[in-house]
């Protein structure tokens, strides 16, 4: 057997830097506690913000195309933007915690730390095209995750952790499953060696079962992940446990992390043209859109509803991965970009206006009948929470439409016509439930039990954050272009 | 001032926002001063506008997305210029006969959003702009319906929002479409229409294109077997909004049909003649009777109000300068009367808070002037000679009677249905014996109806007797535009059809 040789110049510790900022910033957060306990939350929400902040910056800083960690490592385009919405969607979500309310999870110096060692594992499946890396990647946030859930501690919190930590152990089966068949076929865990191998073996006889096998447990995990139907049965449980901004968080971090790996393994499927695959996608995607509209429009709590509502985005943008055009790749990011912000938003107004304790339903936190006549007593935050539900609907000028736009236009780009036209009438269910907000806001009058319970729980940062949300959603035309042009060049700079 | 169009869509909305700060017992002369304020801007618009030119005037252009040919595209040309003077003289009167008290600070502030809105459609030549403009004028008009509407006011405003949306959805397919045809002929992405005018559609992309346009337009029209949303919003929505969406919205569609789907399909347009006219000529001799089977004045009017864009409609496909100019003269005309008559309904309705016509009966004798503007706008309704109804429907009739003799004469019997349930309502509710003791009371118009609804009579008037300045300019742009589709039109068909005047046949 021969020697193993290192050459350190592979090991390329720069590529790194970004992922290795949050982890030093989580170790650092964990030590502070270690030596003097009981410091106020603010210590430690600013200092995540500064980690995450240097972790933008040593992500810009990077050079795309190349490879690291003795090339399990890959800093290309996809993975810049695949962490710079990461790190910037967590950077929305931390200021967050500094709530007039004072809640479980969010006085706890670990949470913090626990926050930034899953913003890590994130990071890493972003940046890797190794399966085994990905999956520690993967493992590293979810169990993170788990954990963040659980500390809300409530009834349902713990339930909603408990959920999803079953369901997320199921996906990693299935994707370990799904890297073990690969890793038979091809001999490799490395993407991009698994593409070269499947393109040469690919006419050999009885060689398209595996492979396709391979990719439908993929497909499988990746769908509990993204929570494609049927694969969503934890998202509404788990939305209406956790606390509102982490639900918000879980619409979109870490399925933008795993909307990296779907890129870069259906990618090689893609280009391949394995009709099945592509078609399973798409079928996929059509019934998570269809289907979740449907059951969004009789949710009582909205909540819930903006659950259903982001399985039917998450179903909306997997489309873009079955076109393989760059075009339908960087939709992709550009529709998670502004989703990140709308999205957030939305889950924050939830926040601002969170009681402590239930007084507005024997389940829901935030039902309908809570937001009924806010106009009344509240315009300017029915406004802002309008304006979320428009761009949301797609309604033009807020910016959500911009994503759907070059969404559907690169799908008709590639001659889906019946896709694009399921996915603009989906969009016309759609509008009723959010419409359904605005109705209940703007168009009745407000329920006796109100007064200044909808201000419950105002803080300067959570404000901060809504009117940063709220600014990005109204002047989307002035920046969209800029946007479209950083995010298509990173893209076909990594030859997607 | 040659940013003029930039002016009439921005001065609204920076009013409209500073509206927030006027007090609300101040807010009504606000809103006039501001409305009225447009329009004399769209007034100068018509005085500056080069009556000769048929081609796009004040034009400007600048790039908003390079990256994907979006672009801030204005322009007017005669076709556009009488319905941008008409939104603005419609939400002028609006505000000026608004008898609304609660919320009247919301009221007016959402007219003014609206009115950009509307504006915006009416002038943008980048096809993406007006899709904006499009969709968000849904919003204003939601909340209208939904904040100052009658009982069943969510289930109707819902309805007209999701009924447009889901339509002009298919038409944004359609756009995209579009685009990446154009993208993939000239390798540069571009939602400019008039570049858009320059392509030459293979007749089968036609035909997907011009059913996917049809949905959004066919849908806000509208259209007969989508109409079904129209007298549910004109029910329950308040007087002005009635107003505003008889006058104005309901015109978006109609152009639409003018500025888009003729001349960018030609020949599929040509080709759907007979499928269009039939529902055309459904939805002028159905809704004209289902008009006269109702009870409530509003509904009576707005059932009218469907028949007659149904004539529209039916000019529009005519394919020739007379029918489309009549069309659009009538476009005009069908403005100006049914947002009178809904004025004139909600006078009555602000008196007795009812509309049932059973209610009324010789209200002549205690309202002579009302009844006096009600009876001349009647006669414009149905298309009395020297009234400014009857230029457009003949104009679009005879251009029909060109394409189908038996079709316009179909089409002419809405004319003498239109003139049975009219005369009914005045019949019931003006003249008789005044049998309902509570309409004895009654106060004749105040002077801010008189107002709102004196320039509209005189407008009748005017245009009937003499409508050459604004029929003139109107006819120029649709020739230019006729001329244009007559030389894309690529079937025999289409070209034999599509006639760009009266001797066109000798000429060849």
């Amino acid at each position: 057997m021969a020697p193993i040789n290192f050459d350190l110049s592979s090991l390329n510790l720069v590529t790194m830097s970004p992922m290795l900022v949050t982890l030093v910033g989580a170790l650092v957060i964990l030590c502070i506690d270690l030596i003097k306990p009981n410091l106020d939350k603010t210590l430690y929400v600013t200092l995540a913000m500064l980690t995450l902040f240097i972790a933008i910056g040593a992500n810009l800083s990077l050079s795309t195309n190349q490879r690291g960690l003795f090339d399990t490592i890959l800093i290309d385009g996809v993975s810049l933007l695949g962490q710079l919405l990461i790190l910037a969607g967590s950077m929305l979500f931390i200021p967050l915690a500094l709530t007039k309310r004072k809640f479980h999870d969010f006085s706890y110096p670990e949470f913090f730390s626990l926050f930034l060692f899953m913003v890590f594992g994130f990071q890493f499946m972003a940046a890797s095209d190794n399966l085994i890396l990905i999956f520690v990647g993967l493992e590293t946030g979810s169990l993170a995750l788990y954990t963040l859930i659980a500390m809300h501690n409530t009834r349902l919190a713990h339930e909603a952790a408990i959920k999803y930590f079953t369901m997320g152990a199921m996906a990693a089966g299935f994707f370990a499953m799904g890297a073990a068949a690969i890793y038979a076929v091809t001999g490799s865990v490395e993407i991009f060696s698994i593409a070269a191998v499947m393109q040469e073996r690919q006419n050999e006889i009885g060689m398209l079962i595996p492979v396709i096998g391979g990719a439908l447990f993929m497909i499988v995990a990746i769908g509990f992940k993204v929570s494609l139907i049927p694969f969503h049965m934890w998202t509404p449980d788990t939305y209406e446990g956790a606390s509102a901004p982490m639900a918000g968080y879980m619409s979109i971090v870490p399925k933008v992390a795993m909307m990296v790996v779907a890129i870069r393994l259906f990618g090689v499927y893609m280009e391949l043209d394995i009709k099945v695959v592509k078609m399973a996608i798409i079928v996929l995607a059509v019934v998570t859109t269809t289907a979740a509209n449907m059951m969004a429009l009789v949710q009582e709590d909205v909540k819930r509803m903006l659950a259903y509502s982001s399985i039917s985005h998450a179903g909306f943008v997997m489309v873009a991965i079955a076109l393989d055009t760059t075009k339908g790749y960087s939709s992709i990011f550009l529709y998670y970009g502004l989703f990140l912000f709308t999205n957030l938003g939305a889950f924050a107004m939830l926040w601002i206006s969170r009681h402590k304790y239930n007084i507005h339903h024997d389940r829901f936190h935030h039902p309908y009948s809570k937001f009924a006549g806010m106009i009344k007593i509240a315009p300017i935050p029915a406004v802002i929470m309008a304006v979320f539900m428009l761009s949301l609907a797609g309604v033009p000028p807020f910016s959500l439409f911009w994503g759907k736009m070059y969404v559907l236009s690169a799908i008709v780009d590639s001659g889906h016509y019946t896709v694009a036209i399921i996915m603009a009438l989906n969009s016309a269910i759609a509008v009723y439930y959010y419409l359904k907000l605005i109705v209940y806001m703007f168009l009745k009058s407000p329920a006796d039990n109100q007064g200044k319970v909808v201000y419950a729980n105002r803080a300067f940062s959570l404000e901060l954050v809504i009117g940063i949300a709220a600014f990005v959603t109204i002047t989307s035309v002035f920046y969209i272009n800029p946007l479209m042009s950083f995010i298509t060049d990173l893209v076909g700079a990594s030859g997607y | 001032m040659s940013n003029i169009l930039s002016v009439l869509i921005f001065f609204p909305l920076i009013a409209g926002v500073f509206g927030f700060f006027v007090n609300k017992n101040s807010i009504r002369v606000y809103g006039i001063v501001v409305a009225a304020a447009e329009f004399l801007l769209s007034l100068w618009l018509w005085m500056s506008f080069d009556t000769t030119d048929a081609g796009m005037q004040f034009v400007e252009k600048i790039s908003l997305i390079p990256e994907f040919g979006i672009s801030y595209y204005l322009g007017v040309d005669g076709i556009s210029l009488f319905i941008v003077i008409l939104s603005t003289l419609m939400t002028l009167l609006g505000i000026v006969a608004l008898s609304i008290k609660e919320d009247l600070k919301n009221m007016i502030i959402t007219l003014l959003f609206l009115e950009v809105a509307m504006i915006g459609v009416f002038v943008s030549l980048d096809v993406i702009l007006f899709y904006i403009f499009w969709e968000f004028s849904l919003v204003p008009m939601l909340y209208i319906i939904g904040a100052w509407g009658g009982p069943k006011k969510l289930y109707a405003a819902i309805k007209f929002f999701i009924y447009t949306f889901a339509g002009s959805l298919v038409m944004l397919v359609g756009i995209l479409y579009l685009a990446y045809i154009y993208h993939a002929t000239t390798g540069v992405w571009s939602f400019s229409l008039t570049d858009w005018y320059g392509l030459l559609l293979p007749t089968d992309v036609q035909t997907i294109l011009f059913w996917a346009f049809f949905l959004g337009f066919a849908i806000k029209v509208p259209m007969f077997p989508f109409h079904t949303w129209l007298p549910y919003a004109h029910g329950q929505a308040p007087t002005v909004g009635s107003v505003i969406l008889a006058a104005v919205l309901l015109k978006m569609g109609s152009y639409g049909f003018v500025r888009f789907s003729l001349p960018l399909f030609p020949d599929a347009s040509v080709a759907f003649i007979l499928p269009i006219a039939i529902l055309a000529i459904i939805m002028i001799i159905y809704t004209a009777m289902v008009a006269y089977a109702q009870k409530d004045m509003k509904q009576v009017i707005a059932y009218s109000s469907i028949s007659h864009m149904g004539v529209i409609i039916l000019g529009t496909f005519a394919m020739n300068v007379e029918g489309i100019s009549g069309s659009i003269f009538q476009m005009l005309s069908h403005g100006i009367v049914s947002g009178a008559l809904f004025m004139l309904v909600g006078v009555i309705y602000d008196r007795r808070h009812t509309k049932l016509m059973s209610e009324f009966g010789g209200l002549a004798k205690v309202m002579p002037t009302y009844a006096t503007i009600f009876v001349v706008m009647t006669m414009a309704s149905v298309g009395l000679p020297l009234t400014i109804g009857f230029i457009g429907e003949y104009l679009s009739l005879a251009g029909f009677f060109k394409v189908s003799p038996i079709m316009t004469i179909l089409a002419g019997t809405s004319i003498i249905v239109g003139a049975v349930y009219m005369l009914s309502v005045v019949k019931k509710s003006f003249f008789g014996p005044l049998a309902n003791p509570e309409n004895e009371k009654l106060k004749d118009l105040d002077s801010k109806e008189l107002w709102a609804l004196v320039p509209l009579v005189a407008i009748v008037i005017w245009l009937g007797v003499y409508p050459k300045p604004v029929l003139e300019p109107i006819d120029n742009s649709t020739k230019a535009l006729v001329q244009l589709m007559h030389k894309k039109a690529q079937t025999d068909k289409a070209k034999k059809i599509i006639l760009v005047s009266k001797d066109a046949k000798e000429a060849k």
